[in-house]
C-alpha cells in the first residue's frame, strides 16, 4: 500500500510539473465546450436575406417586416430584377433571396396564384433547408392572419420539440464533447505515460524490482482518472451555467456511467501502450485511431440512423457511441436507471474485456 | 560460491546471434568486468542476467535462482543500473531516492550506511531535478538508487560512459568500497583503461567471450613485444606503420604509436630506415611493457 501511494504521488508529480501539458489537459475541455457552444453551431443565425418584390403591397410589406424582426434573419437590401438574384448569391452577400410575384396581395385575396419563390444558397444544404423552413413558418403565419376567408383555413401543425424545445444544438454536443474529451484524455495520456517510462528506460528499473505490474498500471491510471473527473465537472458546470443546458436526470447516475466510461478509456490506453513502442506512436494511435471514429461514428456529428448499415455496425463497437447515448438520455431526457441499462451493460462488458486483454498483454519483460 | 552461473546462453535478434553460446561464472564478492566494443552484446547479456529478456536457449542462475523460472525472486535481490540515465528527470534527487527505496520495500534510512559515501556527494543538490544534474552526479544518483535496497549483486551497464575522467575515477573507488562490503559487481565498459580495476575481465566481441582472465594474467600471457614509436609527423606515422609489413598492428596511444606483432620479431633498424624514407624526423623507438589495453587490442584484432 505504501508502494502504491508513493507511486501515485510520483505520477501526480509528473503531471503537475509538466505545466504545459496540464494546461492543455484542463483547458481543452473548456475551449472545446465554448467553441462548440458559440462558434460551431448548427442553428440558423444572422442569415442575410435579399428581397425581390414585384408587388410592393401591404402583405409583402408585412412579411418583410416580420422577417426583419426575427432574430434569425437580416434583410440587407432589395433587388429589382431576376438577373441580379444570382449575382448577390454568388458574391456571398446574401444566403437567401425571397421573390414575390406581381400583385401578390390581390391574388392572395382572390385565391389566385400568389406565389413566392425562396432561393437559397444550396452549397450548405443543411443550413439552406433550415433557413427555408424558418421562412416558411413566418410566411404561413402572416398569410393565415391576413386571410379572412373561412373556407381556406389551412391546417398548421403545432410542432412541439420534446426535451429541447428551442432546438439548441448544445443539447446534442455537450454529451458528445464529454465522450470525446474523456476518451482522449484517458486513453491518450495513459498510453503516453506508460510508453514514456519505457522510452526513457525507467521501465527497465521498475521491472527489475519486486513491483507487481498491476500496481504500476493502476497507479498510472489513477491520476488521469482524477483529472478526467475534474474535466467532467468543468464541462458540466460550463454547460449548465454558460450554455444553459440543464441536467435533467440523476447526477449520481450521470457520474456512475461516466466513471465506467473513464475506466474503459483508461484500459484502452493501457492496451495501446502494450502495442506501440514510442510516445509518438502512442499519440498517433490514440489521437487518430480514437478521435476520428469518436467524432465521425459516435453520433456526435452525424446521426447514426442515417448512416449506411455497415457503418452502423462499426459504430456499435465504438464505446463513445454508447456513452454518448446514455448521457443524452440521462442529461437531456432525464431518464431513470432502467432506461440506460442496455448502454451500461454494453460499456461494462467492453471495459472488462479490455482490462483482461491489456493485463494479459502487459509485458513483464522487454521483448 | 558462485553468484552467477551461465551455461550456453544464446540470444538472437533477427537471426543475428547477439549472445552466442556463452558460459561463464562469477564468484561472490568480485568485480567482474565485461569489456567490449559497442554492439558486442554487453547490454543484451545484462538484460538476460537481470531477467528483462529471456534467453533463446541455455540456462543461467543468478544468486541460485533460474533467470526464466524464478525471475521474480531474482528481481528482489539484484540492483540494476541501465546504460542510459534511467531515473525520473522531473523528480528531484531526494524524490527519486525515496521513490526507489519505497519500490524496493525499504527506506533511505534503513540502508543509509551503504550509500552514505556516495550520497554525501549529491546531498547538496537533493532538491534539484535529476535532469539538471551533471553527468557524473547523475551516475552517482543512479548508483544510489540501484543500491538503496542492499542488493546481493549489482549490474552496472556502462556506468561511466559519457562521464568525465575525475568522476570516473571516483566512481571506481566507490565500486571498490562496495566490493569490500561483499556485494558482487558485474560491470560493463567500453573503456579499456578501467579494466585493470576489475578482479576478472571478460573480453567480449560479437556475442562471445574471447577470453576471461585476471588483468595480471592478460598481461603476463601476452606474447610478443610492443614497440613505442614517436616522430615529428604523428599524423602520417600511424598510416605508414600500418603499411610497413602485414601481420603488424599499430594503434595510436596519445603522442606515440604502439606497434606489435604476434608472430615475428620486428627489426628495429629496418623500421627506422623505412620511416626515414617516408620523411619522418626525430624518430624514437623503445620497447615497452604491454599495458592491458595493448593486450585487448591485439586480441580483438586477431
Amino acid at each position: 500500500m505504501k508502494i502504491f501511494i508513493s507511486f501515485v504521488r510520483k505520477e501526480f508529480h509528473h503531471i503537475i510539473r509538466d505545466k504545459r501539458t496540464m494546461l492543455i489537459l484542463l483547458g481543452m475541455p473548456i475551449v472545446q465546450i465554448l467553441l462548440f457552444g458559440f462558434a460551431i453551431t448548427t442553428e440558423v443565425n444572422n442569415v442575410n436575406v435579399v428581397v425581390l418584390d414585384h408587388s410592393k403591397d401591404d402583405i409583402t410589406r408585412k412579411i418583410k417586416e416580420r422577417i426583419a424582426a426575427s432574430d434569425y434573419f437580416n434583410i440587407i437590401g432589395e433587388v429589382d430584377n431576376q438577373e441580379n438574384i444570382n449575382s448577390v448569391l454568388l458574391k456571398g452577400d446574401a444566403n437567401l433571396v425571397i421573390a414575390f410575384s406581381n400583385d401578390f396581395a390581390s391574388n392572395l385575396k382572390k385565391g389566385g396564384d400568389a406565389s413566392i419563390q425562396l432561393i437559397a444558397d444550396g452549397t450548405e444544404p443543411n443550413q439552406a433547408s433550415m433557413e427555408v423552413n424558418y421562412i416558411s413558418g413566418i410566411l404561413n403565419s402572416v398569410v393565415s392572419e391576413g386571410s379572412n376567408n373561412i373556407d381556406k383555413i389551412t391546417i398548421i401543425p403545432q410542432v412541439k420539440m420534446l426535451y429541447n424545445p428551442q432546438l439548441k444544438s448544445a443539447y446534442n454536443f455537450v454529451p458528445g464533447v464529454m465522450g470525446m474529451i474523456l476518451m482522449l484524455i484517458c486513453a491518450m495520456m495513459t498510453s503516453i505515460a506508460i510508453v514514456r517510462e519505457r522510452e526513457i528506460g525507467t521501465m527497465e528499473i521498475l521491472l527489475v524490482s519486486p513491483l507487481k505490474p498491476i500496481i504500476i498500471i493502476i497507479s498510472k491510471m489513477i491520476p488521469y482518472c482524477v483529472l478526467s473527473i475534474l474535466n467532467l465537472i468543468s464541462i458540466l458546470l460550463l454547460s449548465v451555467y454558460v450554455l444553459d443546458v440543464p441536467i435533467a436526470g440523476n447526477i449520481f447516475l450521470l457520474f456512475s456511467v461516466s466513471l465506467i466510461f473513464i475506466i474503459l478509456a483508461l484500459s484502452l490506453g493501457l492496451l495501446i501502450s502494450t502495442l506501440v513502442d514510442t510516445q509518438m506512436a502512442a499519440m498517433l494511435a490514440s489521437g487518430m485511431g480514437l478521435m476520428m471514429p469518436v467524432i465521425i461514428l459516435s453520433g456526435l456529428m452525424f446521426p447514426i440512423e442515417s448512416m449506411p448499415k455497415i457503418l452502423q455496425y462499426i459504430s456499435a463497437i465504438i464505446p463513445a457511441r454508447w456513452y454518448i447515448e446514455a448521457i443524452k438520455k440521462i442529461m437531456i431526457q432525464g431518464v431513470e436507471f432502467q432506461y440506460v441499462i442496455k448502454e451500461i451493460f454494453i460499456l461494462s462488458i467492453m471495459t472488462i474485456s479490455l482490462i483482461l486483454v491489456s493485463l494479459k498483454k502487459f509485458k513483464t519483460k522487454l521483448n | 560460491m558462485n553468484n552467477v552461473i551461465a551455461n550456453r546462453l544464446t540470444k538472437s535478434f533477427n537471426n543475428v546471434k547477439v549472445v552466442d553460446d556463452l558460459s561463464f561464472s562469477v564468484d561472490e564478492g568480485e568485480i567482474y568486468g565485461i569489456i567490449g566494443p559497442d554492439g558486442s552484446g554487453k547490454t543484451t547479456l545484462f538484460r538476460i542476467l537481470t531477467t528483462l529478456i529471456s534467453p533463446d536457449s541455455g540456462s543461467c542462475k543468478v544468486c541460485g535462482f533460474d533467470v526464466t523460472k524464478d525471475y521474480k525472486a531474482i528481481r528482489n535481490v539484484v540492483g540494476y543500473m541501465p546504460g542510459r540515465f534511467s531515473l525520473y528527470q522531473d523528480l528531484t534527487v531526494q524524490e527519486n531516492l525515496d521513490f526507489f527505496a519505497t519500490v524496493f520495500n525499504t527506506t533511505l534510512g534503513e540502508n543509509y550506511s551503504l550509500i552514505r559515501d556516495i550520497y554525501v556527494q549529491i546531498e547538496p543538490f537533493k532538491d534539484r531535478p535529476a535532469g539538471k544534474l551533471s553527468g557524473g552526479m547523475k551516475q552517482k544518483l543512479a548508483l544510489c538508487c540501484a543500491l538503496v535496497h542492499r542488493p546481493q549483486i549489482l549490474f552496472l551497464d556502462e556506468p561511466t560512459t559519457g562521464v568525465d575522467p575525475v568522476s570516473r575515477k571516483e566512481f571506481w573507488e566507490m565500486l571498490k568500497n562496495l566490493k569490500k562490503i561483499g556485494i558482487t559487481i558485474i560491470v560493463s565498459t567500453p573503456y579499456m583503461d578501467e579494466a585493470s580495476q576489475c578482479d576478472k575481465i571478460a573480453l567480449m566481441q560479437n556475442g562471445k567471450f574471447l577470453r576471461v582472465d585476471t588483468p595480471q594474467n592478460f598481461i603476463n600471457n601476452y606474447s610478443g613485444k610492443i614497440l613505442s614509436v614517436k616522430s615529428d609527423n604523428i599524423y602520417n606515422l600511424l598510416e605508414d606503420l600500418r603499411t610497413y609489413k602485414s601481420l603488424i598492428t599499430a594503434f595510436s596511444f596519445g603522442e606515440c604509436c604502439h606497434l606489435s606483432s604476434m608472430y615475428n620479431e620486428i627489426d628495429i633498424d629496418n623500421l627506422i630506415d623505412y620511416l626515414i624514407k617516408r620523411k619522418h624526423k626525430n624518430i624514437v623507438i623503445s620497447e615497452i611493457i604491454p599495458s592491458i589495453e595493448d593486450c585487448f587490442l591485439s586480441y580483438l584484432n586477431r
